[in-house]
Parts: C-alpha cells; sequence; structure tokens
C-alpha cells in the first residue's frame, strides 16, 4: 500500500491556491453526467451534498437518521473557529494554523491545516449569508468568546447551540437542493457496503430501516462523511445512532485507517450515575472561560457539601499547575489532570469520579444575569439531568469519550487509499493530530464539505470519462449485495440469549478502562486478549427478535455493534505500537517527571495507517512521516 | 441513593403503517429516579428481547435534547410532564412508585406510524425544501461584519431558530396544526436582512407546502407553545401570518429572464 499524500510543492501560505489552480475543471455541461454519493448529511456531509449539487453534479444522500438535520453535528455547543482577528488581539491565519499544529501535538499534516485555517474565514461569511443567527454586540458586529487552547478570542458562536445552528444552515442549503431535484435525499438508510471494482469505489449498498430492502447506489464518485468512532467505548458524548460502520466497511475494502488510538476525552462532561447510564452528556467547554476547576485539598473533605469546604482547602488544580492558560488549557491536558486528583482519591460525588466546575466567583464578579445571558440554557440541561441548581452548588464534571481524531487516511484531496472514496469531516484523520483544540470540529466538517472537495473532487472527477458508471448487473453489485443479506441472515441465525447493547457495554468497559485517558503496555495487551473473546461470545449469543424485512432497532444496533468490536481491537493495536504519549494518546511509559506527555519524534513523529488484510489476519502497519517545516516540533507548554 | 420505582407502561404496538395497532401492558420494575425516560424504555426493552419478545421501538438519537429526533406522547402530554423538556431529557424523578405510564406516538394525519412509537416526520423536510432557506449557495460572500444586524434583531432571530423540528407542537394541537413550526422558521429568516429578498415568497411557498401535506390550520388554542421544548412562542405564528397576507395581496408572478446576449 502507498501512500502519497499528494501535497503541493512551494511555501506553505501558497500550496492551496496553487492546488486549486492545478486542479483540472469539469466542463459545466458535463458535471450533470457526473454522480456522486454522500454518505452522512452532518456538517461535513449535509455542506458537501448542497456545495456539490449546487455546481451541478447529480447527488444522492444517505443519513441513518429519519432527517438529515438530526445528524450529531447538531449538538455541538460552543462554537467555531476563524482567523477573522475582529477584535484586534492578534489573531491570523498563521496563528490560526499554528495554534491548531501545536494543540494537535505535533502529528497533524502541516499543509492541511493551513489550508484549514485559510478557509476558515470563509465559513463564516458563508454561514452569515445563510442566516445563521451568530450571536452579535449590540452594535451589531459579531461577537467572539475565547476557547480552549488558545488565547485570542476567535470563537463565533450562536448560544449554547452553535453545532446546531451551523448545521440547519447546511441543512437548509441542502433541503434547496433537494427541493430543486437536484440531490436525492434517503433517510432512515444505512450503508451496509462499499462498492469497489478493480480497486476504485464505485457505489454503495443501503439497507432501507423502514423496509428492510438491500440497494445499490451506483456512482462516479463516493464521499463518506460519517462521523467518529468514538461509541467503541459505549458511554460518549456520541448521539446513540452514532457509528463506526460505513467507514470501517470501506477500510476492509482497502481504505486505510489512520492513528485509530487517537480519542478524545472531554474534561466537562456530567458523571455517570449508574450502570443504566446510556450515554454521557457534555457541558460546554465554554464554561470553562467563566468556571473554576477544583477538588479538595484534603481527601477527608471529599465527602463533604462544597459549601462546607473552606477557600484555602480547595485545589484549583489547572490554575496551579498551567498559570498561562489555568482553566482553558487543551482538553487532553485538563481531562488527564482531572483523572489524576481522582486517582489521587480527591475526586468527588457518589462514585469518586468527579470534580467541581465552579461559578461563584463569576457571579460574584458579573452578577447571575450576567451568567445566564451566557450560558443559561447549559445551566437548565445540567439542572435537568442532575437536579442540581448551578447558580447555587458547583457543577460536578468528569471526562468523557468526545472525538475520535483518527479514521479513515486521506491525501491533500480527501480522497482515501481507494481511489473515488473521499472521506470528509471527523469521518478521516487529517486535521487535529492528536489533539483537537476547542471549536475546531465545526471548522474542519466544513471546510472539507464546503470549501474542500468541492475543488478536490472535480480534480478526480475531470479524469472519468462521463457515463462510464458500472451498472446494476456487474459481479461486484451482486457480490455486495450478497454479502450484506448474509451478514443479516448470520446476526438472526445466532439466536442466543443475549442482546447487542449487553456486548456493547461490555466493550465499552474494556475501551475504557485500557484505552481510555491512560494506556500502558499490560493493559492494551489484557484488553487484546478481551476484545476477541467479546466478539466470539457476541457471535455465539446474541439475541435478535423480530425479522430483517421491517423496522429492527436491535438488528441496526446488532451490525454496528459486531464493527465497534473489530474497530476497538484496532485501537487498541495502535495505541500498544504508538510507543510515546502525544495529545490524548498517554501512554503512562512515556511521561516527564511531572506527569506530562512525553513525544517521541524520533521514531514516531508519523500518521500510522492500517491495511486490513482479511478476515482473521494481522493488519499491517504503514507510516506516512509527517514534516514539520513552519511549525517547529517542540514540547507543548501551557505552563 | 434514592428508592426505586415500581411502574405499569401502557404502550402503543403497531407493526407497521398498515397494520392496525393496541396498547399492550408492561411492568417496568426497579427504575433508578436518576435515569431517562429513555433509559427506563432501554431498560424494558433488554428483558424483552431476553425473553424473545420484540422490544418497543421508538425514535432517539443525541438523547441531549437538541436533535429533536425522539419524542413520544406520555400520559397525553406530548413529552411528557415536565416544561421545556424533550422526551430523553425528563428523567424518571419526575414520577412516583406505583404509577401508570401510557405512551403513545405523536397523532396526526400528516405523520404515519411506522412502528410502535415512531412516526414519518417527512412533512417537515418537505416543508423545508420548499422555502426555508435563503438561497445563498456556497462561494464567497461578502465579509461576514460587513452587514451589521442589531442584537435585538439577533436574539429574536435564534428565538426563533431553536426549534428542533421534534413535531410535538402538532402532536399537541387539536387540529394537528404544523403552524409554530413553519413560522419559526419563516420568522428567524424574516427578522435578518439576509432573509428579505426571498421574504415574501418564502411565505407563500411554505405555507403551500404545509396545506398540501395535510397539516390543520391554527385556532389559538396555544397547545403548541405549551408543548414545545424549545419556548417557541406563538408570536411566530402572529409574524407568518402577517407576512402571509402581505404575499398574497401583493403576489405577482415572477417575469421571464432577460435572455441572452
Amino acid at each position: 500500500m502507498e501512500l502519497n499524500s499528494r501535497i503541493p510543492d512551494g511555501p506553505i501560505e501558497k500550496k492551496w491556491d496553487k492546488h486549486k489552480f492545478d486542479l483540472k475543471l469539469v466542463n459545466p455541461a458535463n458535471k450533470r453526467k457526473y454522480k456522486v454519493l454522500v454518505v452522512g448529511s452532518g456538517l461535513a456531509g449535509g455542506a458537501a451534498a448542497a456545495s456539490l449539487a449546487e455546481l451541478g453534479y447529480e447527488v444522492e444522500c444517505f443519513c441513518y437518521q429519519d432527517s438529515p438535520r438530526r445528524a450529531h453535528s447538531i449538538a455541538a455547543q460552543g462554537g467555531i473557529n476563524a482567523a477573522k482577528n475582529y477584535h484586534n488581539d492578534g489573531d491570523s491565519v498563521r496563528r490560526l494554523f499554528y495554534d491548531t499544529v501545536k494543540g494537535g501535538d505535533f502529528r497533524a499534516r502541516e499543509a492541511n491545516v493551513h489550508r484549514l485555517a485559510e478557509v476558515s474565514n470563509n465559513i463564516i461569511d458563508q454561514c452569515v449569508a445563510q442566516g445563521v443567527p451568530f450571536a452579535r454586540e449590540y452594535g451589531g458586529l459579531l461577537d467572539n468568546r475565547s476557547f480552549g487552547g488558545a488565547q485570542v478570542s476567535r470563537t463565533f458562536y450562536a448560544r449554547g447551540q452553535t453545532g446546531q445552528q451551523l448545521l440547519l444552515g447546511a441543512y437548509q442549503a441542502l433541503e434547496r437542493q433537494i427541493g430543486l431535484g437536484t440531490v436525492k435525499m434517503f433517510s432512515r438508510h444505512e450503508m451496509q457496503e462499499l462498492i469497489v471494482v478493480d480497486g476504485v469505489a464505485k457505489g454503495i449498498v443501503t439497507r432501507d430501516m423502514v423496509t428492510g430492502e438491500i440497494k445499490s447506489h451506483l456512482a462516479d464518485a463516493v464521499c463518506l462523511a460519517t462521523g467518529g468512532y468514538g461509541n467503541t467505548m459505549y458511554l460518549a458524548t456520541y448521539a446513540k445512532g452514532c457509528n463506526g460502520t460505513a467507514i470501517w466497511r470501506a477500510h476492509k475494502k482497502g481504505a486505510a485507517f489512520a492513528n485509530p488510538c487517537f480519542t478524545q476525552i472531554h474534561p466537562t462532561c456530567i458523571p455517570v450515575t449508574g450502570d443504566h447510564q446510556s450515554k454521557l452528556t457534555l457541558m460546554s467547554e465554554s464554561l470553562r472561560n467563566d468556571g473554576r476547576i477544583w477538588v479538595p485539598k484534603k481527601k477527608e473533605d471529599c465527602g463533604k457539601p462544597a459549601s462546607q469546604i473552606a477557600e484555602e482547602d480547595r485545589d484549583y488544580y489547572l490554575e496551579r499547575k498551567y498559570p498561562s492558560y489555568g482553566n482553558l488549557a487543551p482538553r487532553d491536558i485538563a481531562s488527564r489532570a482531572a483523572k489524576q486528583v481522582c486517582d489521587d482519591g480527591r475526586g468527588i460525588g457518589e462514585t469518586g469520579l468527579g470534580v467541581y466546575l465552579d461559578f461563584e466567583a463569576a457571579i460574584s464578579r458579573l452578577g447571575a444575569n450576567k451568567i445566564e445571558e451566557k450560558y443559561g440554557n447549559l445551566f437548565e440541561m445540567y439542572e435537568r439531568i442532575t437536579d442540581d441548581n448551578p447558580y447555587k452548588t458547583p457543577m460536578r464534571i468528569f471526562p468523557a469519550t468526545h472525538y475520535t481524531m483518527g479514521g479513515l487516511w486521506v491525501d491533500y484531496n480527501l480522497m482515501s487509499t481507494v481511489p473515488g472514496l473521499f472521506v470528509l469531516g471527523e469521518a478521516n484523520f487529517s486535521d487535529h493530530g492528536a489533539n483537537r483544540l476547542g471549536a475546531s470540529a465545526l471548522m474542519q466538517g466544513l471546510a472539507d464539505g464546503y470549501f474542500v472537495i468541492p475543488y478536490t473532487i472535480g480534480g478526480y472527477l475531470a479524469g472519468i470519462k462521463p457515463g462510464t458508471r458500472i451498472k446494476a448487473d456487474d459481479p461486484a453489485v451482486k457480490a455486495a449485495e450478497q454479502t450484506t443479506s448474509e451478514r443479516v441472515q448470520k446476526l438472526f441465525a445466532i439466536n442466543g440469549k443475549e442482546t447487542p447493547t449487553h456486548f456493547h457495554r461490555e466493550l465499552g468497559k474494556v475501551m475504557w478502562e485500557f484505552c481510555g485517558m491512560g494506556r500502558n503496555e499490560a493493559g492494551l495487551k489484557k484488553a487484546l486478549q478481551r476484545i476477541p473473546e467479546i466478539r466470539e461470545e457476541f457471535w455465539k449469543n446474541l439475541r435478535i427478535p423480530g425479522s430483517g424485512d421491517e423496522v429492527n432497532q436491535s438488528l441496526e444496533l446488532a451490525g454496528r455493534v459486531a464493527d465497534f468490536l473489530e474497530i476497538g481491537e484496532l485501537m487498541c493495536l495502535d495505541a500498544l505500537e504508538r510507543r510515546e504519549s502525544c495529545g490524548g494518546h498517554f501512554r503512562e511509559e512515556w511521561q516527564t517527571e511531572e506527569g506530562e506527555a512525553l513525544r517521541d519524534d524520533e521514531n514516531f513523529c508519523h500518521v500510522a495507517a492500517w491495511e486490513h488484510k482479511g478476515e482473521g489476519q494481522a493488519p499491517v502497519r504503514h507510516v506516512e512521516p509527517l514534516a514539520f517545516e513552519n511549525v517547529h516540533l517542540a514540547t507543548r507548554s501551557y505552563k | 441513593m434514592s428508592k426505586h420505582l415500581n411502574l405499569t407502561l401502557h404502550v402503543w404496538r403497531q407493526k407497521n403503517a398498515k397494520c392496525d395497532g393496541k396498547f399492550v401492558e408492561y411492568p417496568a420494575a426497579d427504575i433508578s429516579p436518576d435515569m431517562s425516560f429513555l433509559e427506563m424504555l432501554d431498560v424494558v426493552n433488554e428483558g424483552l428481547i431476553r425473553k424473545g419478545e420484540e422490544p418497543i421501538t421508538f425514535d432517539h438519537d443525541c438523547r441531549e435534547g437538541i436533535c429533536g429526533q425522539c419524542g413520544m406522547v406520555i400520559n397525553g402530554r406530548p413529552h411528557g410532564p415536565k416544561e421545556r423538556t424533550t422526551t430523553c431529557q425528563l428523567h424518571m424523578r419526575s414520577f412516583k412508585d406505583g404509577d401508570s405510564i401510557t405512551l403513545e406516538p405523536w397523532r396526526a394525519e400528516a405523520f404515519p406510524v411506522l412502528k410502535d412509537l415512531m412516526v414519518d416526520r417527512g412533512a417537515f423536510d418537505r416543508i423545508i425544501a420548499s422555502g426555508g432557506f435563503i438561497s445563498a449557495p456556497t462561494g464567497s460572500p461578502q465579509d461576514a461584519n460587513a452587514l451589521p444586524i442589531p442584537k435585538e434583531n439577533a436574539d429574536l432571530a435564534m428565538d426563533a431558530a431553536a426549534c428542533i423540528g421534534c413535531a410535538a407542537c402538532v402532536a399537541a394541537c387539536p387540529n394537528a396544526s404544523a403552524m409554530l413550526f413553519v413560522s419559526a422558521k419563516i420568522s428567524q429568516l424574516a427578522l435578518l436582512p439576509q432573509g428579505q429578498p426571498e421574504r415574501y415568497i418564502r411565505v407563500r411557498d411554505m405555507v403551500a407546502q404545509m396545506d398540501a401535506e395535510e397539516f390543520g390550520t391554527c385556532t389559538n388554542h396555544g397547545e403548541c407553545e405549551t408543548a414545545c421544548p424549545k419556548g417557541i412562542k406563538m408570536e411566530n405564528i402572529a409574524r407568518m401570518n402577517r407576512d402571509f397576507i402581505k404575499a398574497s395581496l401583493t403576489y405577482r408572478p415572477a417575469t421571464g429572464g432577460g435572455g441572452v446576449g
């Protein structure tokens, strides 16, 4: 397998401009002769489907939800970054690029990150033109706030619902195209297989989640924008339906999977209450602008109500350890620090797995009204879930799985190792390295969908003769359909005793314990032994009632859990082989005396991309070296 | 730990859009008050699957009150007893030990039941496709700050834009009217300068599609506003009606293009 990143020549500031000019164009009259499939309708998929249809391509778009407006991008609360420098505080494309490379702990591709920073400003312009109601100041201009890991105010927001508003903007653009007949939308459809002919992506097989119909869709190019695979951990801030099925099945058809162990554990989520827990809820990182994080200094104080712990007995550990960034330290660092104080026996709440996020100081400084204006909906949400009033008692928070920086490997054109298969948004690996900064996911999803793929896919399609799509009777199509129906039959045939959720929960426990915030060789080896056992049990003892030719949520979940049981194994293998600590990947064997991540740039300054070699065969690890010519390799310091 | 609850559920079971449905009784035993409502249903469903019975089908996704995919009528109220709370954000501490709970799907002509508590809300997407957007193709619009928008307008637009499209308003309305949903989108875009060029054609097209989907009309019951988990106000309906009347009186068919030079 060859990993050619196709990074254009020239100085970093000129690469994207030069590349856009070098890409071949498709004649406007020919565009309608090309069909593109977009799987996923979130920020990346929705934006791509709308933009490609506007250009004139024939587009089909798929989502598992009942409407494209439900995609989980909708749940992003805090904001979206852009290098507008509206606040005159020293921001620039260069600085956004620099912060993102550094925030990713030097494991992202410089050229991709620079392009992301360049188009960040276009995104804000585009969204405002669509009617996205960003927060404004009294003068009518856009408001900004600062966000984790940045020292400038470059985050645009719409109350605590930025993801919702950006997604609805993309959704409305998509619906406009659906109304014009240029996009055909398939809601409640789940991709089951990628159709590959002579090594080139030519279509997908879907299952209609209402009728159970298994059908092929043939095209000239396929875009996967199906989000991350963080639900491998079972408990996560993802929507319940988020899954890794599309990218995993594409991986099995030849798409390399890059850096699968790079997962983000978000520091501010509502702690677990019991075994019934089905998901975890994030509290926006923006709360760290005004909230102060602390635990008691003394273990014996942990059982007391927060109000009875004197100021001098509180340990504001982020402010203590990272005086210049304080409570705004990047996510990986803030999460690990929370784990350390809880491991130390100073965690709060019934389980001892929690820390306080306290607004008392901000409320006395700014007044409760100002705090309500900024975070009212988040406070309400917290109270609804926990029955605690955060205006009166500090919030209790704990880290939870939130995002996957890893994903399918893509080149500069966002094309995977399977020609014709493009991967956008969280589903690819490209821009966040080993740790994503706050408010960068929305930026990347929309950058890929609105401003990258419309150019790069043209370059690919220009090289294909129009009208050369494969036909429905192609053997590859029949084979992919057959694989899909056989998988469904196989799942029903097990006829065991346990539910799909049971196996998912078991997997999640293993992943969180051994491949979560702290990882080590012994633990990962144990996980690599345990996961195949759970998988074997799954294929022996799963039970799915009902049939495959109707709505069957147990069948849907079983298919996804079967894939999580394989993805989890690759995550652990990748974590084992990356013998260094970087960003969210913390190998306990590699840390400084102060407990900070210790990178090994000599041996691991690269992307690890895994190749699937067939069922029961060990995957092969390939390497794409990373060069840092503009932001020089240095130990991250937020002190 | 607070005391666990034992409840009786009366659940609407319906195999598909063609079959008739009926209520079936299920016990929900040993339920923690910290569970969300959907986690309680998960527990019941796990038990059903283990017995080889089909679990209760219900729509859900984000489980944090923002995607709008969940929703069922709980004891006669869409999304249940707690104000401004989606079904997924409702917690079992809102119920008492020994309670009977009746669960039904959204009931409306425009939303066929697909299975049990799951309905087809495709009509909402078709209404948005008919005009619920600003035509701003991806490209290079002017700088975002070139168009100042008074904070008050931006805030009012955001109030309307907070709609999650769950359709509780339709389920709550005795007429199964969709006017709260439709007017929220019309208001958001009409309050912003970017939305002005298409303001009157938008309201005409969206109202026409709403009628074509066979939603009822508004007779000012106000049930929609009470049921709305996001606090969308009826003032949006007033705005929509005003715009619709103006649009109807001033409508002229579009004139042809200028031809090619």
